[in-house]
């Protein structure tokens, strides 16, 4: 595949796919439930109807209440072209890119917080608060990941780490305890139960909801999008941790998400919200387990 | 060098011109801000020709001559005291009423002047000399505001630390002269490296005299008090660059002891860890604006402190591509830190006098008020917070990268995992800071304002404006341009490692490329997505509303989310490491009248400092007993001493 | 001719002893005003016992601004505040005067030994020179410790100062107009500085003792 056909698979995979991802979990947590629930497709029905809808602001807020959710959701989508989704290259990839990964998601959070408080709503400020405390725990823990992941393979941008990954043995004590923290990651990253309960209908409760209150219009599709999109991401980067074979293989690697997906949807209808005080220790637990995961990779490094 | 010594003069010619013209200011500044202009010039100049230059002035004894010279490490540390302390002045112009300006500008430009000479200073004496003129300018200025009780107990403490400070870097230079039979750096050189034992006493010296100049846990408490007290350009140049000096010392220190043992090497790992995650920690905790940055300076020391530390590990495992990394990713965060660290003490200046406090609960909706001022602070605190597409990102992703190819590279476990630690370390700090920065923005810029004072605020004048912008503009530029920025520190990086540049690290040059493409790319999307939301909006209904408040009615100012409310949940998880202290009363009964929740975050280093103080008083106590009062005893004293030191002397 | 150097030195170290012990603050200061004198005949002296010409431009400039700085403007000085502050005209010794006698004995004593010791590595004209410098300013250390009042600690800096000067006399050869002169003004310049201290501690405390100064300690 040459590098511009790969750029445009990756591109249309990364644009068209993530709102299918909530769609399945919705899905599956509806089957699980007993329920026949939405379509799969009813998130890109509702973006649609977002898109097409005026806006309402709020007289407090800036530009800045503007500039999260577009800032938001082009660092995602650069995050997304940092990982090897189409080819075993990702367009953006370099040594040293996870770092970038990171701090890309980070950007996005902060005008996103930011935003949040814009409003001078206490619910706002008191959602942001939380994201910032649990994204603050969540980062050590996503970078114990990569790191672990990083010595296992040798190599030091995303697209090396998960080729690198696929010519070791499938199952070693690192990967499984890295996968096992990304998961955990990966449901704090993306507010999902047991950190946050996307479906609450209680103000007090809401974390990543709750800072997007006042959000209207395409403001709040941007938003949407930029969750769908991330949780995509991560989903896809979790799915090639376990199963390396993946990269490069675009149709598997967007099956590897939507299986994610639905273990993700499977989690959410088994488990129920941890209280606060407890989603700090959960996300620490993650940590400790990316430590142990890096641990373990430095001990099966052979010394060179 | 003639062009530094041109600055040089010119910045000694604007402290006497404004310290003369008290009335009017404007020579003086004027002065300053060219030998600002020389001096970077000549700095920059010299580091990118890669330049040794060096003269000496001839001085009578005891001492002898005063030796300066600039090696690329000096030059790169000339730029960042000539840029910073312009950009100070420039804010200083628009800052003092005219009244005070004249002596500010004299002790300020004396400052620059003084950190000039300590970075070109190439014998002991000399060193020390700019060591201490910059100390008494300073302290000058810490205690400007002298009728403020506060200053002068912050005064007294700078005093006391610098002082303390100083001995140790005293006796690092005795150590040195007496193995290499003179003062001179050249001689410290040539003299090769000390035996093992000595070096790392001279190590260990170089760092406890140099950390607590630098500000580094745990002998930062000075620092928290300090420059908060000072005016805010002083501020701006006292976290911007002066502290910095204390690294300066720290890595001219290293240059004289030959290749560093992986032992230095994990020392400042665990001091800069300590440093950034205490820094960032207590910084989430405090609400007086210039506080919270000055404890956010102990944060970036430490992460600068963890780049050398990451480069004397690779240095003692013979990687060259991870002593690059690391010495150019800590030499980078410091005029990175100067840079946005100046811009963000220039913006808690304005917002103190414009606004009427520093208070971060007396604030709010900032932004609306003082929209050039908001929109700056706002990129100096992306990019303190190590985020693309700034400054600070690049900086810490160097760091991030050095640690990372240490942890791959090391064949022994212990100092691979040592630096593999730093990566998630430096995640959570960053992280923290994130948080403690959106806090501020949030909370002062954002929402609406929490008193008349807040309502009734004005934007900073033309010279602040134009400061801040200046200095936002060359976050911006290092951001987007990581390879040229690399090329400022290439230089003394290189020479720290004792290798020749690494410009076949073909990887770290891919990244430095693919960097700005994906920050080009990240602006052009954002840019993109903007344009296609004001096409989507075209036409349809747009209104203007409150803020939704959830059913609730009325919602007032002061029912927003408070600074302390939005640090708390961050800070719970780490209380165990923190010494809090609490004091709540529940609301009692059916009708409850009052209830409070205090909680005050203590800082345990201090507390340690303190209990070592404490123990050294105790010790010396009987000393006192010396202490009588007449003059008579204490001329005895001199007399006992001189006789002491005649027969010793005279009979051999 | 060393006889004359000699003499000169024999009576500097005298003089001294003679502050010492003495109880009158007039002739103390009348002392050191003779110490003056001596110390600008000094140079002529030596130059004589080192076998040069002894009158010339340079020296007879040193002479005169010794003798007129030292022995004529800061007694004059010292007298006149001694009468405007309405001190007692009694020395006050911390430590009484047969001690302090016998202190000075053995402080001239030590001052001949380390003389032996302290051999110079150029000859200077008379054997004398080092034990009457080491000797004058030890006793000018001890006035200044063992006497109360400001104006007695003033008199043994000049004495402790004369010593220094002497000592001068032998090191500075190539330069010493140059430098026996700047010794002179920084007399000077001290003695003025004592002088408005002493005016200040009189105008504070109501009398000259250096005991009021004690209040300040920690």
């Amino acid at each position: 595949m040459s590098a511009l056909s790969g750029l445009a698979v990756q591109v249309v995979l990364l644009t068209v796919l993530p709102p299918l991802l909530p769609g399945l979990i919705g899905r599956v947590k509806s089957w699980m439930a007993g329920r026949s629930g939405p379509s799969l497709l009813q998130p890109y029905r509702d973006l649609f109807r977002l898109l097409h809808k005026g806006a309402v602001y709020s007289r407090t807020v800036t530009w800045v209440f503007v500039a999260g959710p577009a800032v938001s959701l082009a660092a995602t989508f650069l995050a997304g072209l940092l990982l090897p989704l189409a080819s075993s290259r990702a367009p953006l990839a370099f040594s040293g890119d996870l770092i970038l990964f990171v701090a890309l998601m980070g950007l996005g959070r902060f005008l996103m917080m930011a935003a949040a408080l814009d409003t001078g709503s206490s619910f706002e400020g008191m959602a942001a608060s939380r994201e910032a405390a649990f994204s603050a725990l969540a980062e050590p823990a996503l970078l114990l990941v990569l790191t672990t992941l990083a010595v296992a393979s040798g190599e030091l941008s995303l697209s090396g780490i998960l080729g690198g990954l696929g010519s070791l043995p499938a199952v070693t004590p690192a990967r499984l305890l890295a996968a096992g923290a990304l998961g955990a990651v990966l449901l704090a990253e993306n507010a999902r139960i047991p950190i946050d309960d996307p479906a609450t209908h209680l103000e007090l409760t809401m974390v990543h909801e709750g800072m997007i209150l006042d959000h209207s219009g395409p403001d709040l599709a941007a938003i949407e999008y930029a969750a769908a999109m991330k949780l995509f991401v991560t989903s896809a980067l979790l799915a090639a941790v376990i199963a390396p074979g993946l990269a490069a293989r675009p149709p598997a690697f967007a099956a590897g998400a939507l299986v994610v997906a639905v273990v993700v949807g499977l989690v959410e209808s088994a488990t129920a919200r941890l209280r606060l005080p407890r989603v700090k220790q959960f996300l620490v637990g993650a940590s400790a387990l990316g430590a142990v995961a890096l641990a373990a990779a430095l001990f099966a490094r052979g010394t060179p | 060098m003639s062009l530094v010594a041109a600055a040089l003069s010119l910045g000694a010619l604007g402290a006497l011109l404004s310290g003369l013209l008290r009335g009017r200011p404007g020579a003086g500044f004027f002065a300053g801000l060219l030998a600002c202009a020389v001096g970077a010039g000549a700095g920059l100049d010299l580091l990118l020709r890669g330049e040794t230059a060096g003269v000496l002035i001839p001085w009578s004894p005891p001492f002898g001559a005063l030796a300066f010279g600039a090696d690329p490490l000096s030059s790169f540390f000339l730029v960042c005291v000539y840029v910073v302390g312009g950009l100070s002045l420039l804010y200083a112009r628009g800052y003092f009423p005219r009244a005070r300006a004249g002596a500010a500008l004299a002790w300020m430009n004396l400052l620059i002047a003084a950190m000039a000479v300590v970075v070109i200073a190439r014998d002991a004496i000399t060193f020390l000399v700019g060591w201490e003129v910059m100390f008494a300018t300073s302290w000058l200025l810490v205690t400007f505001d002298d009728e403020d009780a506060e200053a002068r107990a912050a005064g007294f403490t700078y005093l006391v630390a610098s002082h303390a400070g100083v001995v140790l870097v005293l006796i690092l230079f005795g150590l040195l002269a007496r193995h290499a039979g003179s003062l001179r750096f050249d001689a410290f050189v040539a003299a090769g490296a000390p035996p093992g034992g000595l070096a790392t006493l001279c190590f260990a010296t170089a760092l406890a005299g140099f950390a607590t100049k630098a500000g580094l846990w745990p002998v930062h408490g000075w620092l928290p008090q300090a420059h908060p007290a000072a005016p805010s350009p002083v501020s701006a140049l006292l976290s911007g660059v002066m502290i910095k000096l204390g690294i300066y010392g720290l890595l001219r220190t290293l240059t004289f002891l030959g290749p560093p043992p992986a032992a230095w090497g994990l020392a400042l790992l665990a001091i800069g860890g300590l440093s950034a995650l205490a820094g960032v920690l207590l910084a989430i905790a405090q609400h007086d604006l210039k506080r919270l940055l000055a404890y956010h300076s102990v944060e970036n020391v430490g992460i600068i402190a963890l780049g050398i530390g990451v480069g004397i590990l690779g240095q003692a495992t013979h990687a060259p591509a991870v002593v690059w990394a690391g010495y150019a990713g800590a030499l980078l965060h410091t005029l990175n830190h100067g840079l946005f660290k100046g811009l963000l003490f220039q913006a808690a200046g304005a917002v103190g006098t414009n606004a009427g406090s520093r208070d971060l609960e007396k604030l709010g909706g900032l932004l609306r008020r003082m929209p050039a001022t908001g929109a700056l602070f706002l990129i100096g605190a992306v990019a303190i917070s190590g985020l693309p597409p700034l400054n600070g990102f690049v900086s810490e992703w160097l760091v991030y990268l050095a640690a990372l190819r240490e942890g791959m590279l090391a064949a022994e476990r212990g100092t691979a995992a040592a630096s593999l630690v730093v990566v998630p370390l430096l995640a959570l700090v960053g992280g923290l800071a994130a948080a403690c920065f959106v806090k501020v923005f949030g909370v002062a810029f954002l929402g609406e304002p929490r008193t008349p004072g807040a309502a009734a605020a004005r934007e900073a004048a033309g010279p602040m404006r134009a400061a801040m912008a200046l200095g936002a503009v060359a976050c911006v530029a290092i951001g987007i341009a990581p390879r040229a920025a690399l090329r400022l520190v290439a230089g003394p990086a290189a020479a720290l490692s004792g290798t020749a540049i690494v410009s076949a690290d073909q990887s770290l040059a891919a990244g430095l490329r693919a960097i700005p493409l994906s920050v080009a790319l990240l602006v052009a999307c954002t840019l993109a997505l903007l344009a296609a939301r004001r096409w989507l909006l075209r036409g349809r209904a747009v209104g203007a509303a409150p803020t939704w408040d959830c059913g609730y009615v009325q919602a007032t100012p002061r029912m927003q989310y408070t600074a302390a409310s939005f640090a708390s949940p961050v800070l719970d998880p780490f209380e165990g490491l923190l010494s809090v202290q609490a004091h709540r009363e529940d609301p009692q009964g059916y009708f409850p009248s009052a209830a409070r929740d205090e909680r005050h975050i203590g800082d345990p280093g201090e507390a340690l400092v303190r209990r070592v103080l404490r123990a050294i008083v105790f010790t010396l106590s009987p000393l006192r007993a010396l202490q009588r009062g007449p003059v008579q005893l204490y001329l005895l004293y001199v007399f006992l001493a001189l006789l002491a030191l005649l027969l010793w002397q005279v009979p051999s | 001719m060393s006889a004359v150097a000699d003499l000169l030195l024999a009576l500097l170290i005298l003089v001294g002893l003679y502050m010492v012990s003495t109880s009158r603050l007039h002739a103390c200061v009348r002392a050191s005003a003779l110490q003056g004198i001596l110390l600008g005949l000094l140079p002529i002296a030596l130059r004589w016992a080192n076998g040069i010409v002894p009158l010339d431009l340079p020296v007879v400039t040193l002479a005169a601004g010794a003798i007129a700085i030292k022995a004529i403007a800061i007694p004059r000085l010292l007298v006149r505040s001694i009468r405007e502050a309405g001190v007692r005209r009694e020395v006050e010794p911390m430590v009484s005067l047969h001690g302090s006698i016998l202190g000075a004995a053995v402080l001239i004593g030590l001052a001949f030994w380390l003389g032996e010791r302290m051999v110079l590595p150029f000859p200077v004209g008379s054997k004398l020179l080092v034990p009457a410098a080491i000797s004058n300013v030890l006793l000018g250390f001890l006035i200044v410790v063992a006497r109360r009042k400001a104006i007695t600690q003033v008199v043994g800096y000049l004495a402790l100062e004369n010593g220094v000067f002497v000592f001068g006399l032998a090191l500075a050869r190539q330069q010493p107009i140059l430098v026996e002169l700047s010794v002179l003004l920084d007399v000077l310049v001290g003695v003025f500085v004592m002088g408005i201290a002493i005016h200040h501690i009189s105008r504070t405390f109501d009398h000259l003792d250096t005991d009021a100064l004690a209040s300040l300690r920690e």
